[in-house]
Formats: C-alpha cells, sequence, structure tokens
C-alpha cells in the first residue's frame, strides 16, 4: 500500500479554483518535489493536505495509509504522521519553543500511545536531536518564531520534524528567504531525517534546494494540475528551460 | 473542625422554618432575616462581639450608605440590585446545599479534575457538607507555631478583634475610608469577617501566607475585609483565594482589602479569582465590587499586586497604591479575562505623592465569546512628588468577532519632572496562529490556552510558582469553547 494516494484532487478558496485534478501515488521511503511557477497551486496543494481551513476540496479523494485523509480534523492528521513545514512559521508571541514543542510532542506521543514526557526529559531529547542534526539549540528557550531570522526559523521547522517523527513531511518552500550558507544547514538537517519509512514532499519554485535534497521523483505542477513527471533530471531541466512550455499548456 | 461544626450547627437552626427572628439581640441564634437595617448590624456587631468603636463605625457607614449612589462610570450593565433581598449574616444553605459531589454541577466537577484538585477539597470548594477532618488543618497548626515564634499575626478579622483591637482600630478604614464608594460603604456597615496580617519590623514572612490554609477560610462570606500591615523593614506575600472555581450562592461580593506598608517594607498581594460566572446565556454568576488598596506609607515601601481574573459574572476591581514615601514602589500586574458574557471593567490607581516614586502597570485583558473587557486606570502625580515615573502597558486580546475590549486611561501629570509612558495594543488570536498549533498536533483548546497563556507570560510569571502552575491551566480552561 502506498502511503499517499491523490486521486483527481479538485479544490478552491472561495470562489477560484486552484487545483484541477491532481493525481500523486508516493510510496514510503519517496522524495517527490513538486516544482511549478507561481500561483500554480503548489501552497494549496500543501494547504488541502494538512488540512487548513478555507480550502474547499470540491472533488477527488486522499488516501493516506489507505485511510481518507480529507475526513481528518487537522490536530488529527498531524497526530497520525503528517507534517508541514511551513514557508511563513508562524510567531506566537510570549509562548517559548521549548513550550510549544513539549506540547506538540506529547499530543504526537499520547495519541501513538506513548507516555508523555516532562520538561527535563523533553530539553534532554530536543538537546539532542538538535546536536545530531546539527541545527543549534539556541532557538529553544525563545518564543517560538518570534523575531527569528529566516534562518532561524527553518531550522526550527527542521528540528519540530526531527522531535515529531512524521510519516509523510511536506516541506513547502523551505528554501524561500534563506542564504546559501543557511540552505545547506536546512537541507543537511531533512537529508538526516531521509528514512525508509518516512516520505517526503518537497514543494519548490527554484531547483537550488534540489541541489542538496536529491528527489527520487520530480513532479511539475502548473495550471492546478500535475503536467509532466519524471526523475531527478527533470529538475535541471526546468532550471534551464524555465516554466515557460507549461505556462502556456496550462491556458 | 470548628467550621464544619458551626456549619452544621446554622443548618439545623435553619432546617426549622418556624423560627423567626425578632429584631432583639438573640445571641442564641445564627441567623437574620433578609434585609439592612440597623437592627441587623446591631445584631452583626453583637454576633462578632465587636467593641463599641466599631459598631459606632458600622452605623455611620450604613448612615451614609443609605445616601450614596451606585458608582456608574463602570462600563458594565446589570439591574439595579435590591439590597434588601439579601441576607447579611448568616445566608441560609440548607435549600441547595449538596450532600456529596454527586449532587454538584458535573461542569464544576470537570473543572477541578483538570486542575488535578484533590477529591476532599473538591467537596470544601463545592460547598458539600463535609464531616470529615480537612488535612490541611494540621498543616495549619504547624504553620501558625513557625509564625507566632517570629510574631507575626496571620488570623481572621474576627479573632485579630479579639487579639489587637488597637492596631485594627488605628489602621482599618485609613487606607479605604467609609465613605469612598458605596461597595465600600456598605463593606464596612455589615461586613462579617475577612483576614488580618500584621508582620513585625525587620522580619521577612518565611512562607506565603494563603486564605487557603488559614482555618474557618471557608465561611468569610460576601463581605470580606482583610487588613495587611507590614511594619519597616519587614517583607510578606500574600494569596487570596484558591484557582479552583468556588460553588457560592451569594450574588453580590463587596469585599474590601486595605494594605499598609511602611518604610522599607514590602508587600506583594496575589489574587486569582475564579467564582462562578453565569451561564453561557449570561444567568447567574457573582458581582464582584471589590476596593482594593494599599498604601505605601513609609519611604522605599514597596507594594506590588498581582491578579488573575477569570470568574465572575461582572468584575469592578482596581487594585491601587497611594505612594506616599519617597522612593516608593507600586505595581499592579492582571490578567483579565471574560468569556460568554462577563463583563470585567478593571485596572488600577496609582496616586504618586513622595518623591522619586515608581509605578508600574502591566495589564492583559483578554475578551471572548461575547464579553466586554475594560481597561481603567488612573496615574496621577501630585505636585510633590518630584521626580515620580510611571511604566504602562496595557494590552488586549480578542477571540472572535462578538467580544469587545476597551481602554481608559486616565494621566494627570501636575509635576513637570514626572515621566509617564504609556503603550497600548490590540490583537486578535491570528488562525494562522491556531493552524500552526493545530498542524503540530496540537488540539483547538490546547491550542488557545497556549496563545493566552504567552500573551499572559509577563503577568503570569510575576505569581508564586505553586499559583502560577495552576493559574496557567486555568486560563486554558475559563476560554474553552470560544474557538470552533
Amino acid at each position: 500500500m502506498p502511503l499517499l494516494e491523490i486521486k483527481d484532487l479538485h479544490a478552491r478558496v472561495e470562489d477560484k479554483t486552484i487545483l484541477e485534478g491532481i493525481n500523486l501515488t508516493i510510496e514510503a521511503g519517496e522524495i517527490h518535489a513538486i516544482m511549478g511557477p507561481n500561483g500554480s497551486g503548489k501552497s494549496t496543494l500543501s494547504y488541502v493536505l494538512s488540512g487548513r481551513e478555507g480550502y474547499e476540496v470540491t472533488g477527488g479523494e486522499v488516501l493516506y495509509q489507505g485511510v481518507d485523509l480529507l475526513q481528518m480534523a487537522p490536530e488529527i492528521r498531524a497526530r497520525e504522521g503528517v507534517f508541514l513545514a511551513f514557508q511563513y512559521p508562524v510567531e506566537i508571541p510570549g509562548v517559548a519553543t521549548t513550550t510549544f514543542l513539549k506540547a506538540a510532542l506529547n499530543a504526537v506521543r499520547k495519541h501513538r500511545g506513548e507516555a508523555e514526557l516532562d520538561a527535563m526529559q523533553f530539553v534532554k531529547l530536543a538537546r539532542a536531536k538538535a546536536t545530531s542534526l546539527n541545527i543549534g539549540d539556541d532557538m529553544l528557550k525563545r518564543a517560538i518564531n518570534t523575531g527569528f531570522s529566516g534562518g532561524e526559523k527553518k531550522r526550527a521547522e527542521v528540528l519540530q520534524m526531527a522531535l515529531l517523527e512524521p510519516r509523510l513531511a511536506i516541506l513547502d518552500e523551505t528554501d524561500s528567504g534563506l542564504d546559501i550558507d543557511a540552505l545547506k544547514v536546512v537541507a543537511g538537517g531533512v537529508n538526516a531525517l531521509r528514512s525508509a519509512d518516512r516520505s517526503m514532499l518537497i514543494i519548490t519554485h527554484y531547483q537550488r534546494l534540489l541541489d542538496f535534497i536529491i528527489p527520487d521523483h520530480v513532479h511539475v505542477l502548473a495550471g492546478g494540475r500535475i503536467v509532466k513527471s519524471g526523475g531527478k533530471e527533470l529538475a535541471l531541466e526546468l532550471e534551464e528551460k524555465g516554466y515557460g512550455e507549461f505556462l502556456g499548456e496550462a491556458a | 473542625m470548628t467550621a464544619t461544626n458551626e456549619t452544621a450547627a446554622q443548618i439545623s437552626t435553619l432546617a426549622d422554618e418556624k423560627y423567626k427572628y425578632g429584631f432583639v439581640t438573640d445571641i442564641e441564634t445564627d441567623q437574620a432575616p433578609k434585609g439592612l437595617n440597623e437592627d441587623i448590624i446591631r445584631l452583626i456587631s453583637t454576633k462578632k462581639k465587636d467593641p463599641p468603636w466599631l459598631l459606632e463605625k458600622r452605623l455611620k457607614a450604613y448612615k451614609h450608605w443609605l445616601t450614596m449612589a451606585e458608582p456608574e462610570w463602570a462600563m458594565v450593565t446589570f439591574p439595579p440590585i435590591d439590597y434588601q433581598d439579601s441576607y447579611y449574616f448568616s445566608a441560609p444553605k440548607t435549600t441547595d446545599q449538596p450532600k456529596s459531589l454527586d449532587e454538584v454541577d458535573p461542569e464544576l466537577l470537570r473543572t477541578y479534575e483538570k486542575l488535578g484538585i484533590p477529591l476532599q477539597e473538591q467537596e470544601i470548594l463545592a460547598g458539600v457538607a463535609v464531616d470529615a477532618v480537612f488535612d490541611s488543618v494540621s498543616v495549619a497548626t504547624t504553620y501558625k507555631g513557625k509564625l507566632e515564634e517570629l510574631g507575626i499575626i496571620f488570623c481572621s478579622f474576627s479573632e485579630a478583634l479579639q487579639k489587637c483591637p488597637e492596631l485594627i482600630r488605628e489602621h482599618m478604614g485609613s487606607v479605604v475610608p467609609y465613605a469612598d464608594n458605596k461597595h465600600a460603604c456598605l463593606n464596612a456597615a455589615v461586613f462579617t469577617d475577612g483576614s488580618f496580617v500584621y508582620i513585625p519590623p525587620g522580619v521577612r514572612c518565611p512562607m506565603e501566607l494563603s486564605t487557603y490554609f488559614r482555618i474557618n477560610a471557608a465561611e468569610t462570606g460576601q463581605f470580606e475585609r482583610t487588613l495587611i500591615i507590614a511594619d519597616k523593614g519587614s517583607y510578606v506575600s500574600y494569596l487570596e483565594g484558591c484557582t479552583a472555581p468556588m460553588r457560592d450562592e451569594h450574588q453580590l461580593h463587596a469585599a474590601v482589602v486595605e494594605l499598609i506598608a511602611l518604610e522599607d517594607a514590602e508587600i506583594k498581594y496575589s489574587t486569582v479569582q475564579n467564582w462562578y460566572p453565569g451561564d453561557a446565556e449570561g444567568k447567574g454568576g457573582i458581582y464582584n465590587f471589590v476596593t482594593k488598596r494599599g498604601a505605601c506609607r513609609g519611604d522605599r515601601s514597596k507594594i506590588s499586586w498581582t491578579q488573575v481574573e477569570t470568574g465572575s459574572a461582572i468584575t469592578w476591581k482596581y487594585p491601587s497604591c497611594i505612594l506616599q514615601g519617597d522612593d516608593s514602589v507600586g505595581e499592579f500586574y492582571s490578567v483579565a479575562i471574560t468569556n460568554n458574557m462577563q463583563q470585567a471593567d478593571t485596572g488600577t490607581k496609582m496616586i504618586h505623592i513622595g518623591r522619586n516614586t515608581s509605578s508600574r502597570i502591566i495589564s492583559k485583558g483578554i475578551s471572548a465569546g461575547r464579553a466586554n473587557n475594560t481597561y481603567r486606570g488612573l496615574v496621577r502625580i501630585l505636585p510633590t512628588a518630584e521626580g515620580a515615573r510611571n511604566y504602562t502597558q496595557c494590552d488586549s486580546l480578542l477571540i472572535g468577532d462578538r467580544c469587545g475590549a476597551h481602554t481608559v486611561p486616565y494621566i494627570e501629570s501636575r509635576n513637570p519632572t514626572a515621566r509617564v509612558e504609556h503603550e497600548a495594543t490590540t490583537s486578535k488570536i491570528s488562525d494562522d496562529q491556531l493552524f500552526y498549533c493545530r498542524q503540530r498536533g496540537i488540539s483547538d483548546e490546547e491550542a488557545v490556552s497556549l496563545v493566552v497563556n504567552g500573551f499572559c507570560r509577563e503577568v503570569l510569571q510575576h505569581l508564586p510558582m505553586e499559583f502560577a502552575v495552576e493559574a496557567q491551566k486555568l486560563v486554558g480552561i475559563s476560554l474553552e469553547g470560544s474557538v470552533g
């Protein structure tokens, strides 16, 4: 059974149809990249999969581990192992990163039938994960995302992913706003989290990120549909030719 | 135990419906009829074994009260209070006192459970007629011995009237005079009990004093009176109330709290108020009309108020500081949460009289449902207050689109050397924040609790440790049902 099966998915935001029949199958352990021009529906896809309000599914289905994903509340999807690394991680003033992450991890652990961690255990674990990913734990004491630089925000997202150990990680434009050094750190963290039972869906506008996180499959999303799929070499091809040909096709 | 026996005694007297009190002082009875008049006040005075000067004070207050108008400037609305329809001494409890926890509102029990309150304490909080001796009695006794060694007086107001009447005579009403406002005036006439604290010179009280541990605390009633005196160079931290909602049938609570800090003394007063707020439609609930004020009488003295107000249908309360001593400091840290139909009009007054006095006000108002939440604060710098400083920060957080938040700061500066700063913000819990939390597996309600706790952090961290943890849980609980 595939980890994720998206079948003929249609979705709209308010009155605007954005996804017009997405088909995509992701097997356990695979890394898929979705590339496409601005406005093609990349972020919409990530929000529909994670269950954000305001994104209305008008047709098709999504099976996650064989179960209807779209019926689940967003927090249930998260606890079942769907993780979204946000393009713009949200600031929550006054809430320490440790407090936030401990609440998240314990919600997930409880769901899995595992014992909840106390503050000491949690901090120890968080530090160990940060060290192993080489991403630093300096942000743990600060209010989550509040006043973080672009790089810090993305590192914090990767640390969260490492702690929550998702089955399916969706990385929405993780490369946006990062300089090359920050990008390498973040990509290194993501690569360290690759495993046979973890799949990733990497959404990006540029090929650059895929130099560091090598995907198994690359798809081109344009006009709300996947218009072309291929191996990792497709990303290079896009880099060279741009999205011009697909823009025409989509219209 | 005394409190329990007293309650039982009251109940058996009241069970006899035919009993009628006849306006003559009858020391054998424990109940007065409804209504308020001079005879009732004389009865209360006799029952409390008041010294003659106190009866005089009560009667004077009562006469003045009759002439006073209800304060109307607050942003709260409620039907006129029928003062003749209340009991002012030993309100009957027979009709609706639950016999066991099975008879208690399950909502209330659910909250106790969430706060992790032991069963026995739940019974006391819920007003169950308990016969068992409460464990804390022994705790309280040990505790008392220790305080006595240091010369600290910590007892009920009635006990203090017998023990040290001269201290009370000197200080009572010196910070909140009986004619201050209608609610305080009523309290001056009819108060039945409360707390008294005296810390001798140079003594640092080694533990947090809490009404919760004071024997007889359960029956202090609706007109409480608290007087805390910190003598020169002393320190005390006082905790009022408890974080669990109290089942209470009285509608009007008109309490008075007076704090007096002499030279180099410091008083820290923390409140977590979680009275019954009424139902979601605004039926029932407590009117919490409280006058709290502290006087920094001595140089370099300090009074710090921290309050977390989540309960009551209406909260009308302005814990204030009169900064008389030079270099004295006043602080006010407040979280006020209103949900459903609750109304809160709360804030502080900082009156700068002495030189180089400073005050700091941090207020966090959270409004959800159809509630209204108002910060009302006065910073007054008198001509004598050379070099006075104030910093005020008022933040409001809105949840949903049917509630209201209002900030009403009054600033009066009559000294050109004073520095007064005021900052105010209003924000909403954003869908982005809630979604971000939920995407990490955190439920809706926990997400709201997290965001709001973050918003209140600056204030909550001023609470003593043991209070802070429960207060954090309470913040979440009081906002349940406010989203989704």
